[in-house]
């Protein structure tokens, strides 16, 4: 395929990204962030984002299955992971986070377990999204080409 | 000529050797040694003034995307994953060797972190004699006035809103960064 064809299906693949909620405008931030002394820091923090959360999803499914759940415990794994979404630019793993908290903060075990689930759906079609992007920018650098500069319209 | 004894790079808490290192070479410029001729006010002026900022967040990507933020605005970092090891680092902790305490001219620490939050952190800069005149702004992912308040009361100079932007950056350097000690 033409460097110029996957530059272009990169350029479409991560406006759906935006377009879908997938991603904010934080994640342009780190994109704007990267430059030549650092060529890979994108990368570098989202799989940073990756084996954090994974980590802290581990964490919040053994919390929740306690018999006695430790909802403080619990919330604090839950901000840690909002804070951490919300930093690369993953919205909606952020917002079911949000909602997650609230229902630490009122002692709902179910409430709890279903944001579980939902964040876990969220994080790794997210994770999916991000691994294709970074795909397609590899493909581009090693036909030679540069990665597109992507133009959004907030 | 910066780039030779200054290199922007990141300190992490607990490499004790680097940051005595560095008091002299800064000692050094100050005198106007080593700089290939040029006046002593010249290497001042063009030393381009790095900041030095201490970074201080529990969250690991957090912390990278602050120093990344700071270095991208010329400033020199140190960072560190809770308050006490922040303590440590600028003098006050218990465990500080003699003589290692590191100047900075700019702490800028979360406020929610397990053990010593920002806000108490930032209590135990203002009651130092040796550093409560260093600005300290406070970052949190929570917009509670109340928090906001009770931080500026205590003398931090800013109150931000996480995830931090370019434009944050921006206006933290023009702020408070502008100055020599």
């Amino acid at each position: 395929m033409e460097v110029v064809q996957i530059q272009r299906r990169l350029v479409d693949y991560t406006k759906s990204l935006f377009m879908e909620g997938f991603l904010d405008g934080q994640f342009l931030q780190l994109q704007q962030l990267q430059d030549e002394s650092n060529p890979d820091f994108v990368v570098e923090v989202v799989s940073l984002f990756f084996d954090d959360s994974e980590k802290l999803l581990n964490e919040l499914t053994i919390a929740l299955d306690q018999p006695n759940v430790d909802f403080k415990k619990v919330d604090g794994h839950v901000h840690q992971l909002k804070g951490s979404s919300s930093s690369i630019g993953a919205q909606r793993v952020k917002n079911v986070c949000i909602a997650f908290r609230n229902f630490c903060e009122v002692q709902n075990i179910e409430g709890c377990l279903t944001c579980l689930q939902q964040v876990k759906q969220e994080y790794y079609l997210v994770k999916n999204k991000l691994e294709t992007l970074f795909r397609l920018e590899q493909q581009i650098v090693a036909s030679g080409g540069s990665i597109p500069m992507i133009e959004m319209g907030f | 000529m910066t780039d030779t004894f200054e290199e922007k790079r990141k300190d992490s808490v607990g490499r004790e050797g680097t940051t005595i290192g560095l008091f002299f070479i800064r000692l050094l410029l100050n005198m106007g040694g080593g700089c290939g001729g040029d006046s002593s006010e010249e290497v001042a002026v063009d030393l381009g003034y790095e900041p030095h900022v201490l970074a201080v967040d529990d969250n690991l990507i957090d912390r990278k995307l602050v120093e990344k933020l700071l270095k991208n605005s010329s400033c020199k970092v140190t960072t560190a994953e809770n308050a006490l090891r922040a303590l440590d680092y600028l003098g006050l902790g218990n465990d500080t060797p003699e003589g290692t305490a590191s100047k900075v001219n700019l702490i800028i620490t979360d406020y929610c972190m397990p053990g010593m939050t920002g806000y108490e952190l930032l209590k135990k800069i203002k009651e130092s004699s040796v550093l409560k005149e260093v600005p300290v702004v406070i970052m949190s992912s929570e917009n509670i006035p109340t928090r906001i308040n009770e931080c500026l009361e205590e003398g931090a100079k800013m109150f931000m809103l996480k995830p931090l932007k370019q434009s944050d950056v921006k206006q933290l350097k023009w702020n408070f960064m502008k100055c020599r000690d």
